[in-house]
């Protein structure tokens, strides 16, 4: 991690007697889009906040391509924010909105209306100069909230849940905007958000948080396939949980005793001896009426059709929460699983994830 | 390696110096920005009133002020009928102002929160704007109308209802209780109000769901909701009348000064301060308890309404 | 129900129409008998005269006295609205310990006879030996104007996002531009609605100056000299009236520029 654009070393920040940041240990590249993804105090806007200058470290350092930037003062900073309100001057105008760092910057004239109308552009709000900063709609403003900052040329752009207040379809085009404006830009995106879906969809890496701590950094997809602890697995879509023991182990194979599954064997590193969590994604549980070969016996007792899929809940004896399944429907008169039906589930090995039990 | 790492820590945190710690530090930078406030109200509020309570423990000979603890001013203020006949007259007055002025600001406060929507500012505006005029001038106005050859005995004589000029209309306690009543019926409108206003809908419209009529309604859901503002605004007339000075010099006679005028002449120049600053410390303490056992009271009171 | 709602909304509309003539009306004579011919303040009246305001304006002392009083104010307003806006900010803006109480200390002076804060701070100039003049006077009613300024500023400042200030340090402003920037356009209808508010308060006052003056006087020591002689009276009503017109006007002015400010920050969505 020689080369990362932002270092950030063991920073902690504590508000009193409360720790909303614990030993956050991240390096971000440059160019990346990042994502802190977390619930809502989690801690990831006070880490966004520290790296933009607004809230100071109690302990640990940030670095920015290089340079200490743990004390200096956000206007020092070489990073440019969106904010969750947008933060729009309601007493300029876009133009003077976006011409803001500019003005301070002290560039010529001709060259501020040039970079300003070319912004205006990128955000496809061409004419829209003259229009109060208080006259906008809500996407109007995340696009010049993004204009403003952007225009600054930073190193990095600071984003905090900046889609929050869009409606929906709104939200899921500007997700694809943001991304593909990220590529042309070239410029680090730290992106913050509690939505797991919009962190997942957007980002080249995404660091997970919970209760002021980092619990997993990796790419969208070893965040879901391979989660690192039962919260990520749980925070980031659904996930079926099974205690188990490790009995002996077989090379990377281990053998697992899974009570009420029975003896498992899966890719695993734990020893034997160790108590273990064997997670499986919903969708990767195979469900059939008919028994087969190693599979478990349970009986359905809810399910919902969503439409592409359905969500079915089958009780196994000896599991205390019901097994969820997603069942992918493929033919538009596929099988009805309905409640009360015996039913059987089976996975492939590879579909298990083991996880240390807490 | 942990030597290294605080040797690193120290420089930062000499490097940054003052700007650095008031940027990180909220409460340093609040308190700079309220340190010029916080030590003009000290000098200029905190420390004459300290002052002022350390004089009323004092006493003057003559010319020369002896600052020998004693407990004589207090004793005079206390023992002396025409002293404790002054405290009862303004305690009185003040309480009877306060009610009245809250019991005709209450319904007026109510029609503005509840049954204007679209000219609400204009109303508002012309309930505050006697706030901010002449205090002096609208106790004059009073005079003026309740005077001798005044505007309700002209009127009434030129009329032919009355031969002869009604006398008991100015100087006296009644005439200091309407004049205080209207001079600061806009005191209790704004309070009342803002508590009004707060008051969220859909509780009055969840009380009739659950089959409350228009009285129950305000009995147990808007009085209890706007007490806050309807204690604020009696406390807000409450204490300064009792200490009013202006209204009982022109509309009170004889018969309607109260303790300010007394304690005003104290402090001429031919005054007793010791004796004035225990008169006022006095009257304020009393304010304070009689005010906060009210409060208590109402409170319990309205609280029993479930 | 609705129907019932609409007959207690015309009760409470007539007892409004009855109240407002209850606040204006005996304020409304002071104006009615500046212009009446006649000495006595009595009905019937008895003509139309101008009289009153010319003998009134001609006076040396009534100009001496509005001088007076337009420095205090002005100087009360300006100190006050000065002290009151970074205090206001920091109360908005800054956790800052006991800042409850600081802010219920500030605002005393509102639950205070102003008998006692005139008397009280007599006393002190009189220990520490400062003589009384009009720079004493603007110290007393400093201390009455500042709960006055601070909430105005306050209510202004506790309007607008914090995050407006925060996004201008992003871009590249120092603390000090901020203000003027972003903060400073953004309070100013609190300022000037402070700064209104505050120097009617100072104007109209009459008892705090009356023990600070000294020799001094201001336009309302001046009028409660003049009461104790009747055939000065007419000249009164008509400087009360005076008076009382451009507060109104200074007033309405105040309060429209400050809901000015309320209007423009709300957005307009959808535009």
């Amino acid at each position: 991690m020689d080369e990362a654009f932002i270092r950030i070393e063991k920073v902690t920040k504590r508000f009193g007697g409360v720790t909303a940041v614990d030993a956050a240990d991240i390096a971000i590249g440059r160019g990346e889009f990042f994502s802190l993804l977390g619930p809502s105090g989690c801690g990831k806007t006070t880490l966004l906040r520290m790296i933009a200058g607004f809230d100071f470290p109690s302990e640990g350092a940030i670095y920015v391509d290089g340079n200490d930037i743990t004390d200096l003062p956000p206007h020092k900073r070489p990073s440019n924010m969106v904010f969750q309100s947008y933060a729009i001057f309601p007493h300029l105008n876009v133009f003077d909105n976006i011409a803001y760092g500019l003005r301070k910057a002290r560039l010529p004239r001709a060259e501020l209306d040039r970079r300003v109308e070319e912004a205006l552009a990128m955000i496809k709000l061409s004419g829209f100069g003259k229009r109060r900063g208080d006259q906008l709609s809500g996407g109007q403003r995340q696009r010049v909230a993004l204009a403003r900052a952007l225009v600054n040329r930073p190193k990095v752009l600071l984003l905090d849940e900046p889609l929050g207040a869009l409606d929906k379809r709104l939200r899921e085009s500007m997700q694809i905007e943001l991304r593909q404006l990220q590529k042309s830009v070239g410029i680090t995106f730290v992106f913050v958000t509690h939505d797991q879906e919009e962190a997942l969809s957007m980002s080249d890496r995404v660091a997970v948080m919970s209760a002021g701590k980092v619990l997993q950094i990796a790419e969208p997809r070893t965040l879901y396939e391979a989660p690192n602890c039962r919260e990520v697995a749980d925070f980031i879509g659904t996930m079926n949980f099974f205690d188990a023991i490790v009995t002996s182990r077989d090379g990377d194979i281990a053998v697992l005793d899974a009570g009420p599954l029975g003896i498992v064997r899966a890719p695993a590193s734990q020893p034997a001896g160790a108590a273990v969590l064997i997670a499986i994604r919903p969708e990767k549980i195979v469900l059939s009426s008919d028994a087969v070969s190693g599979g478990v016996r349970g009986i359905i007792t809810a399910s919902a059709y969503l439409g592409e899929r359905s969500h079915i809940h089958v009780m196994v004896d000896g599991v205390t929460e019901p097994v969820s399944v997603a069942a992918q429907n493929r033919h538009r008169d596929g099988a009805q699983h309905n409640g009360g039906e015996v039913v059987y589930l089976s996975w492939t090995p590879e579909a298990m994830v083991i996880l240390p039990r807490a | 390696m942990a030597t290294t790492e605080a040797d690193t820590e120290h420089q930062r945190v000499s490097k940054a110096g003052i700007t650095a710690f008031l940027r990180r530090s909220e409460s340093a930078r609040g308190l700079a920005l309220l340190g010029p406030t916080m030590v003009i109200m000290v000098l200029a509020l905190a420390a004459p009133l300290g002052l002022l309570a350390a004089y009323s423990f004092w006493s003057q000979h003559g010319w020369t002020l002896d600052t020998h603890f004693t407990l004589d001013q207090y004793t005079r203020a206390f023992s002396r009928q025409s002293y404790r006949a002054l405290f009862y007259r303004s305690l009185w007055i003040s309480s009877i102002v306060t009610v009245v002025t809250v019991l005709l600001a209450y319904p007026m406060a109510y029609f503005v929160a509840f049954r204007v929507e679209k000219s609400k500012f204009i109303w508002l505006i012309l309930l505050t704007i006697p706030f901010w005029t002449s205090y002096l001038l609208r106790v004059f106005a009073w005079k003026v109308i309740l005077g001798y050859n005044g505007v309700i005995n002209s009127g009434l004589m030129s009329l032919g209802l009355i031969h002869a000029p009604l006398e008991f209309l100015l100087y006296n306690p009644t005439a200091v209780v309407v004049t205080l009543a209207h001079a600061w019926a806009a005191f209790a409108i704004l309070p009342i109000y803002v508590s009004l206003e707060k008051i969220d809908r859909s509780l009055l419209e969840a009380a009739a769901d659950l089959g409350d009529g228009a009285v129950r309604r305000f009995l147990r859901i808007t009085l209890p909701l706007s007490l806050p503002g309807v204690l604020g605004a009696a406390v807000l007339i409450f204490v300064p009348t009792t200490g009013d000075y202006v209204t009982p010099s022109l509309v009170g006679g004889s018969n309607g000064v109260m303790i300010a005028n007394i304690i005003e002449v104290m402090f001429d120049k031919i005054g007793n301060w010791p004796l004035g600053a225990a008169l006022a410390m006095a009257s304020m303490a009393m304010v304070g308890i009689i005010t906060l056992l009210s409060v208590q009271a109402i409170r319990l009171a309205v609280g029993k309404v479930k | 129900m609705r129907a019932r709602g609409r007959a207690d909304g015309v009760g409470l509309f007539v007892y409004a129409i009855f109240y407002l003539a209850f606040l204006y009306v005996p304020v409304l004579f002071l104006p009615l008998f500046s212009f009446n011919n006649s000495t006595f303040i009595s009905f019937p009246l008895s003509g139309f005269t101008t009289q009153w305001y010319v003998q009134m304006w001609a006076d040396d002392e009534v100009q001496h006295a509005l001088a007076n009083s337009l420095k205090v104010g002005a100087a009360a307003a300006l100190v006050s609205t000065m002290l009151g806006l970074p205090a206001a900010k920091a109360l908005t803006r800054y956790r800052v310990p006991g800042g409850t109480v600081m802010l219920g200390f500030v605002n005393l002076p509102l639950f205070i006879p102003e008998i006692v804060l005139g008397i009280s701070l007599l006393i002190l100039l009189n220990t520490a030996a400062i003589p009384l003049s009009l720079i004493t006077v603007v110290i007393g009613h400093v201390t009455v104007c500042v709960p006055f300024a601070i909430t105005v500023l306050m209510s202004r400042m506790e309007g607008f996002d914090r995050s407006l200030e925060e996004a201008s340090l992003d871009l590249g402003e120092t603390g000090w531009m901020t203000f003027w920037r972003v903060t400073f356009p953004l309070v100013l209808p609190g300022i000037v609605s402070a700064l209104l508010l505050t120097f009617m308060v100072s104007f109209d006052d009459f008892l705090i100056a009356y023990f600070l003056a000294g020799t001094q006087v201001t336009l309302p020591i001046y009028i409660w000299g003049q009461l104790r002689f009747p055939y000065k009276l007419p000249t009164v009503l008509a400087l009360g009236a005076l008076i009382l017109l451009v507060s109104c006007i200074l007033v309405i002015a105040a309060e429209w520029i400050r809901s000015l400010g309320v209007r423009g920050r709300r957005p307009v969505v959808g535009a």
